[in-house]
């Protein structure tokens, strides 16, 4: 059986995590902003997977089933959040909602 | 004796409730509150002075402790009065012309829509003036002396819409303050030296602690001084007592003449031990007295208006009493003090009859012939000017004064130079007391009389006149009899003065001498005005009479110059630091704030991947620091 090396492993991770990153701050629509933010929550699980394989303990899988969990109940929130600004706001445009102006 | 307390109780009762409640009460329930409890104070002023007659040893001193005031540490101040001959005489004027003046301002007054106000300002007046003679320790005197300050102020501006007045009353409170913080910094002294403000412990303590002389009771004594010369209008704090004049008449009467004014006098008679301890400081006294006494004489002269005459009459008679002070003679002093108050407080309230008769017109060269209008004013006005002048042998006003010109002389402590300033003080009394006199009171009729006073004002000024003339038999010289009731009784707190050897039998020539003078002093300007009526508009409109009049007009100028001294430099600076530096380090922390917070709200733009690029941006620094550090 063929091993995966680490840094393989780990090297997909960061591409995953800066991918999702860059989604987040170049994207304007904000149910990309969270589709976004999922590919950064699996990049970093991605990490905990391999570090986890490397190592031969299970902690690292069971740190993903926590984070599927969180990123289940993001998600919920998440949406009404987007479906409520939506409501209030007519558009999904993060730069035109910025009513929050200091 | 026991009712002492209740002489200065009553009237501040009487305040208390025309304050509490005067809105609700009519003016008849005003009047009887206001002229009661200044009433009541008299009769139980009178009655106490019975029982302390009465007594049958010597005349002891009485003292009443009410409550304790304060109790820090060894600090203990009671609220205590003391009655000797001393307070006695003056609670009598206090309370006897307080109450005659009160009967008198119900028929001035009775049209005011302050009358309430008035009558609780001026009970409270009563109140405190008899506190500070009462007083047992200097901070209860203080109280008193406090209250009093207060008094006046809040009565030279009793018509408050007119800024003039309240002008004259804030001079009134600052000037009267100078000296009140010198006599405090002078309160302040004694405690620490002596351990005690009780006024009877601290003179017998100073008397053994300290040789006559010595520097301690000399700065105390000037302090004192300088309490006494701001309280009493003496050089050089004596501008604010013609400006006072604001004021309602009666308040010019009670407080600016016959009591307030003489608290100074007061004072330094109450701590003449410190002042027989410190030479140089009675010799200060009777300087300040006898320049006073010539300086205001001179103001005097030249003034318009009735009451301003009147004002430097009285700066002028109090020089008096400071020069009796200065010279040792202490029971001159307060007799001096008392006729005073009579025959002061007669003519301010004849003046206030004649104001109010000719509707408000105080200007005496728009009066005239008024002797023949107003009988009763006329002769009432003209008993207190002669007793002012000092007319010889029928008024009071010749034996209190002419005891100080004698004793000014005569007295150990007094000289040559101090008699020819009384003597020259005496013919200028008598010429401006006669100008005000003719001026008022002969001649054509200048300004229609349009209402006359009623019983309530005429009824005080009988029997003021009555005092005026009579009240002077308490005391005669022995060429005239040799009556000595006064002084024995006021020895019972004041020293008698020694005469210098050699001059007992010369009195009786003194007495000629001065009276000669006073009756060619009314002879002169009978002449001058009534006579030879050209004469006076042709000196004043020659170069040095016009810049006499306007220089004397003015009081010397001292207006001008405590005007250029202090006021305007004041004034300078305060408008200078109307910004406040100090103020402006504490407003550049303010403005770091602002400019601080200006510049970070710029990062708040409500945009949210902004602020996932500066969450970002700071992850990535804060990597590439655990990274390279």
């Amino acid at each position: 059986m063929v091993t995966i090396p680490v840094s393989h492993g780990l090297l997909l991770a960061g591409i995953l995590f800066m991918l999702g990153l860059v989604g987040v701050m170049v994207r304007r629509n904000i149910i990309f902003i969270l589709l976004s933010l999922e590919i950064m929550f699996n990049g970093a699980g991605l990490a905990f997977m391999v570090a986890g394989s490397c190592w031969g303990q299970a902690d690292g899988q069971i740190m993903f089933l926590f984070l599927l969990a969180m990123a289940a109940a993001e998600v919920s929130v998440g949406l009404a959040l987007v479906f409520q600004l939506y409501h209030r706001n007519n558009t999904l445009d993060a730069d035109q909602i910025s009513t929050m102006r200091g | 004796m026991e009712l002492l307390w209740l002489i200065p109780a009553s009237p501040l009762a009487g305040f208390l409730v025309l304050t509490l409640a005067g809105s609700k009460l009519t003016r008849g329930v005003v009047s009887a509150v206001g002229i009661g409890s200044v009433g009541i104070s008299a009769a139980a002023a009178v009655w106490v002075m019975i029982a302390f007659l009465r007594q049958k040893s010597a005349w002891n001193i009485f003292s009443q402790t009410l409550w304790t005031w304060l109790d820090v540490a060894q600090l203990k101040i009671a609220v205590a009065f003391y009655l000797d001959p001393l307070a006695l005489v003056m609670v009598l004027i206090i309370t006897g012309v307080g109450f005659l003046i009160h009967l008198y301002s119900a028929g001035y007054m009775a049209r005011d829509e302050g009358y309430c106000r008035f009558f609780a300002y001026m009970n409270l007046f009563v109140s405190a003036m008899l506190i500070l003679v009462l007083a047992d320790n200097l901070l209860l005197l203080y109280l008193g002396w406090e209250g009093v300050g207060l008094c006046s102020y809040l009565l030279i501006g009793f018509w408050y819409q007119d800024p003039a007045n309240g002008y004259a009353a804030r001079k009134a409170f600052v000037v009267t303050r100078v000296g009140d913080t010198a006599m405090a910094v002078g309160f302040f002294m004694i405690y620490q030296h002596l351990d005690t403000l009780r006024i009877s412990e601290i003179m017998s303590k100073a008397a053994a602690a300290w040789p006559v002389g010595s520097s301690l009771p000399l700065i105390i004594a000037l302090l004192l001084l300088g309490g006494g010369v701001g309280k009493s209008a003496q050089l050089p704090l004596q501008t604010w007592l013609p400006d006072a004049m604001a004021g309602p008449t009666p308040v010019s009467a009670l407080i600016h003449a016959a009591t307030m004014v003489t608290a100074g006098v007061y004072l330094i008679a109450r701590t003449h031990v410190l002042f027989n301890l410190a030479p140089l400081a009675m010799n200060l006294v009777a300087v300040i007295g006898a320049a006073t006494l010539l300086l205001a004489g001179f103001s005097g002269l030249v003034q318009k208006d009735i009451k301003r005459v009147l004002a430097y009459s009285t700066i002028s008679q109090l020089g008096y009493m400071f020069l009796a002070l200065g010279v040792g003679a202490w029971s001159a002093a307060i007799f001096h003090l008392a006729t005073h108050a009579f025959f002061k407080a007669l003519l301010f309230l004849s003046a206030g009859a004649v104001i109010h008769s000719l509707g408000g017109e105080q200007n005496m060269f728009k009066m005239g012939g008024l002797w023949r209008e107003m009988p009763l004013i006329f002769w009432t006005f003209l008993i207190g000017a002669a007793s002012l002048a000092a007319l010889p042998l029928v008024t009071a006003g010749f034996y209190s004064k002419d005891l100080i010109i004698w004793q000014s002389f005569a007295s150990v402590h007094g000289g040559a130079g101090f008699y020819a300033a009384a003597l020259a003080g005496a013919l200028l009394t008598a010429l401006y007391t006669f100008r005000m006199v003719f001026l008022t009171f002969a001649g054509p009729v200048r300004t229609p009389v349009t209402h006359r006073p009623g019983i309530s004002m005429t009824l005080p000024l009988v029997i003021l006149a009555a005092l005026s003339l009579f009240a002077g038999f308490l005391e005669m010289p022995e060429t005239l009899g040799g009556v000595h009731l006064f002084s024995r009784f006021i020895s019972g707190s004041l020293p008698e003065i020694p005469i210098k050897e050699g001059l007992e039998h010369l009195e009786g020539i003194f007495e000629i001498v001065s009276g000669v003078v006073t009756l060619f002093g009314i002879y002169f300007i009978y002449l001058f005005l009534q006579r030879m009526p050209g004469l006076s508009p042709k000196l004043s409109t020659s170069a040095v009479g016009t810049f006499l009049n306007r220089f004397w007009l003015q009081g010397w100028g001292f207006d001008w110059l405590y005007d250029g001294v202090f006021v305007r430099p004041y004034v300078f600076f305060g408008r200078m630091n109307r910004e406040d530096v100090i103020d402006s380090v504490y407003d550049m922390i303010a403005w770091f704030g602002r400019t601080g917070y200006s510049a970070l709200s710029l990062t708040q733009n409500g945009q949210v991947r902004t602020y996932a690029f500066g969450i970002a941006l700071g992850v990535a620094a804060i990597m590439a620091m655990a990274v390279l550090l």
